[in-house]
């Protein structure tokens, strides 16, 4: 009966991308020199170990040829015969980032690049063997293996016979060869010359031996062990397989050479260049790498795991809407007015209905934000790594949930802003030091939620923004005028803007200048704002604030002439009646309202809007105060009109995008009524005092 | 406020969209403006509706009069009068909303436009339509895809998806065409 495995692939594809997640965090987790946790290292193992078994099933040789490899070396550590060093750990992280690309290959039907892979069988094999002076540039190839020195051959030739007795305590040659087919690939050829005639044959006792020759990477040890509970039992014999063994590994990584002897200084000096070379081109092909990896995941996004109690709390709430229409129904079958107030009664609780269930199923979007922070660790390890610079990664509110499009669109923004702490916010352990700062630099990510909206901020405790230098840069590229007062808010703001940097050098990590403003138009996309708070000296702090879903919003209509619109309410602090004495003119930035002892700016929305009929005198009318981006002004309507809750339907889906609308609905009357972007009508406005 | 939901949709769903297998013709579903007729590929147009108020959108070029709600989807509405640098008319009871699927570089819109009336469904042959003329640089008319001489006059048959695309709309905001392109066809 065959069973078309092929329908689970892709399955095989997911687990084994998680799977990678899970060795990554673990390996970061790890600390060299401290072997005592055994349960992190087996953690790791475990992954692995799963990963080269479907991927056997599945038929992948390659990547479980490598996986084997690595689960190798992470046995040794389990076993505590291999130390955990931090090269270790580095050669898995790596290997961890090349397995990754061959299952992409793989399911993508691509082919891999083979000098990579190479490379890292080398370096993972040379860490199985645990050979003195273990540098990429210094080792010595030597022309013949000497099984003596170095255990490691192209394989083991075994020579296993039996005793008669050794199957009396248990011992099974059968699973001792299945041992074996897991270190490598294990030919068989059985020895039946000593079997006796049936009638002589005492079924218990073992007749046979074997010749087995099994080949790959595995170490004396390893062989040696699978035989260990039948020492005594048995003649072993194991040698090393002669044939492969000059060439074997060492030539691995540089090209194939003639004799051996003459060449093995050179081939060293080459093996090692060419080893650097690799580093060289990987640490290049690193960002792009982690950007594939990126984007990866975000295309792989067709679906979404949701919880059962999600799913159960959603079943519940569609059987309590079918009762609500079977009473309905009921009602309206023979219905007069002196049922009036049990039709008052079912469609309260439709209502009620419909809102949980709302909520419900825009719940089933909503992932965790872990999803998009767990890149971070590994990336920050990278970076820091790689500028020299000691840093912590301070993770909170991972299991804060986000809709599923908006935890996509802020995963890149998100990178840029930690790869512009770790580039210019932290300084180097010897500036901190004389700053007497811990060498360490913090870098925090904390998310949570706060009044309808949820809040990401990052921020570390580095040099801070230089305001000095904004302004100058600000002043320079005529973006601020010489001679006015600017907020620190203001000048921070800059940073935004496209092409400007302050960075004293461009490096490959940050710079540029072309970040920030994509980092804040993918925000404002989702509907968020960003905002930045900065001391200088004691770091920087960037406060993302998104919402909690993009579809449904409470809002309050109001009316402008003959037309609606919706002010969301969670923007609107209050709707008050202005009184003429209360408003003054600024000079050249247009009127201004006392409200609570600040001076609020209006906006007249007939005027912005170029409505025809409408209330003009600020007396007859209502002000909307509102607030976005911590800035507040005051909307300048005829009447407030009553709330609603509305679906957000895109004006760019046929239209375009609108400044000053955020989106457009259904109205209960069938109209359409534009929702206002209170964020964009604050910025278009320029209503800075 | 006189509100007019009803559709006229059957004139362009019913039967009319079928393409005749055997002919090698090409239907366009005329209409009239401003004493003109023109053409659309029908198999664009999704329905016809007839006239009924807009919500106005602010910051739009003048002669996209707002959007309707079409079932649910928010469609823009061209006033093609506007569109075409003519003055507009009040709205009659005959106004109709042609709806049309309009391709752009951002995928497929829905798209509506005022027009006086509809009017006919033409079989066109290919070879029956003649190149648009050229009026020169001044006024855009990338839109007409052709001509064609009928019984009753000449027919303009426009190229929906330039007609009304978006992007090129909000372009032409700043360029108004000095001389109507209609002024100087019938010349």
């Amino acid at each position: 009966m065959a069973i078309d495995i092929g329908q689970f692939v892709q399955t095989f594809f997911e687990e084994s991308f998680e799977g990678l997640d899970v060795m990554e965090a673990g390996l970061l987790a790890l600390e060299p020199g401290v072997t005592t946790d055994l349960e992190k290292i087996n953690t790791i193992f475990r992954a692995a170990h799963s990963i080269k078994g479907g991927g056997g099933t599945f038929g992948f040789k390659d990547v479980t040829d490598f996986t084997h490899l690595m689960e190798t070396l992470l046995d040794g550590m389990r076993e505590g015969r291999l130390s955990v060093t931090s090269e270790a750990v580095d050669a898995l992280l790596q290997s961890v980032d090349c397995l990754r690309e061959m299952l992409i290959a793989a399911r993508e039907n691509i082919p891999v690049e083979p000098e990579q892979v190479r490379a890292l069988r080398a370096r993972l094999s040379r860490l199985l063997n645990q050979q003195p002076a273990q540098n990429r540039a210094e080792n010595t190839p030597s022309p013949t293996v000497a099984p003596a020195s170095a255990p490691q051959a192209a394989g083991w030739r075994i020579q296993f016979r039996p005793h008669p007795q050794l199957m009396h305590s248990g011992n099974d040659p059968v699973r001792m060869f299945r041992e074996l087919t897991e270190l490598g690939k294990l030919t068989v050829r059985a020895d039946a010359s000593r079997l006796p005639k049936l009638a002589d044959l005492r079924p218990e006792d073992s007749y046979l031996s074997w010749e087995l020759e099994l080949s790959g990477d595995a170490t004396r040890d390893a062989v040696a062990e699978v035989f260990a509970w039948v020492e005594g039992d048995c003649d072993l014999n194991i040698e090393p397989l002669a044939a492969e063994a000059a060439p074997g590994v060492r030539a691995e990584p540089a090209p194939p050479a003639a004799p051996p002897g003459a060449e093995a200084g050179p081939k060293t000096g080459e093996e090692g260049r060419q080893g650097e070379l690799l580093l060289e081109r990987r640490k290049g092909e690193d960002r792009r790498r982690g950007d594939r990896r990126v984007n990866v995941a975000a295309s792989d996004s067709a679906s979404i795991r949701v919880g059962i109690d999600k799913v159960d709390a959603v079943i519940n709430l569609v059987g309590e809407l079918v009762t609500t229409q079977s009473m309905l129904s009921a009602l309206g079958e023979d219905f007069d007015m002196s049922r009036l107030d049990k039709l008052h009664e079912a469609l309260d609780q439709l209502d009620r209905n419909t809102r949980d269930l709302q909520e419900h199923v825009m719940r089933i979007r909503m992932l965790p934000v872990s999803s998009v922070f767990s890149r971070f660790p590994r990336m920050v390890h990278d970076v820091s790594a790689k500028l020299g610079k000691q840093v912590e990664l301070q993770i909170n509110g991972e299991q804060t949930e986000l809709d599923k499009t908006v935890i996509e669109k802020i995963g890149d923004p998100l990178v840029h802003l930690i790869r512009n702490s770790l580039d210019h916010g932290l300084e180097p352990p010897d500036e901190r030091a004389r700053a007497g700062k811990p060498e360490t630099g913090v870098i925090r990510l904390d998310a949570y939620h706060k009044s309808g909206s949820i809040f990401i901020e990052v921020g570390d405790d580095g040099r801070g923004l230089n305001r000095e230098a904004l302004l100058r840069k600000g002043l320079q590229e005529g973006l601020l005028r010489p001679g006015e007062e600017y907020s620190d808010e203001q000048i921070y703001d800059l940073i935004f803007h496209p092409g400007l940097s302050t960075a004293k050098q461009v490096s490959d990590v940050s710079g540029r200048g072309v970040g920030m403003d994509v980092v804040r138009s993918n925000i404002q996309d989702v509907g968020g704002s960003i905002q930045i708070a900065s001391h200088p000296g004691q770091g920087t702090r960037i406060t993302i604030s998104l919402p909690l879903t993009l579809a449904i919003l409470d809002g309050q209509l109001v009316s402008v002439g003959e037309d609606c619109y919706i002010i969301p309410l969670l923007s609107i602090i209050e709707s008050v009646q202005v009184r003429a004495d209360a408003v003054n003119r600024v000079a050249g930035k247009g009127e201004v309202f006392r409200f609570r002892g600040q001076p609020l700016p209006i906006l007249r929305l007939y005027e912005l809007f170029d409505t025809e009929g409408a209330v003009s005198d600020l007396e007859q009318g209502l002000l909307v105060v509102v607030e976005a981006d911590g800035r507040q002004v005051g909307l300048f309507v005829d009447d407030l009109e009553g709330q609603q809750q509305v679906s957000i339907k895109s004006l760019e889906k046929n239209f375009r995008q609108v400044s000053g609308v955020a989106g457009a609905t259904i109205l209960g009357d069938g109209r359409v009524g534009l929702i206002l972007d209170i964020s964009g009508l604050i910025r278009v406005n320029n209503v800075a005092l | 406020m006189e509100k007019k939901t009803t559709e006229l949709a059957t004139l362009g769903q019913r039967g009319l969209l079928k393409r005749d297998a055997t002919a090698e013709g090409l239907q366009y579903l005329t209409f009239s403006l401003a004493g003109e007729e023109y053409g659309i590929d029908i198999l664009k147009v999704q329905e016809i509706r007839g006239w009924a108020p807009v919500t106005k959108v602010p910051n739009a070029p003048s002669f996209v009069r707002g959007v309707m709600n079409l079932r649910g989807a928010i469609v823009p509405v061209i006033d093609l009068r506007l569109r075409f640098g003519l003055e507009t008319v009040e709205y009659t009871k005959t106004t109709v909303v042609i709806v049309a699927t309009v391709q752009s570089a951002s995928g497929s819109r829905i798209i509506g436009t005022v027009v006086d009336g509809v009017s006919d469904v033409l079989n066109l042959n290919p070879a029956d339509i003649q190149p648009a003329p050229d009026f020169g640089t001044a006024v855009h008319t990338d839109f007409i895809s052709g001509l064609v001489t009928v019984d009753a006059g000449m027919v303009m048959l426009l190229d929906v998806d330039r007609l009304l695309s978006v992007e090129e709309m909000f372009a032409l905001e700043n360029v108004r065409p000095t001389e109507s392109h209609i002024t100087a066809a019938a010349a």
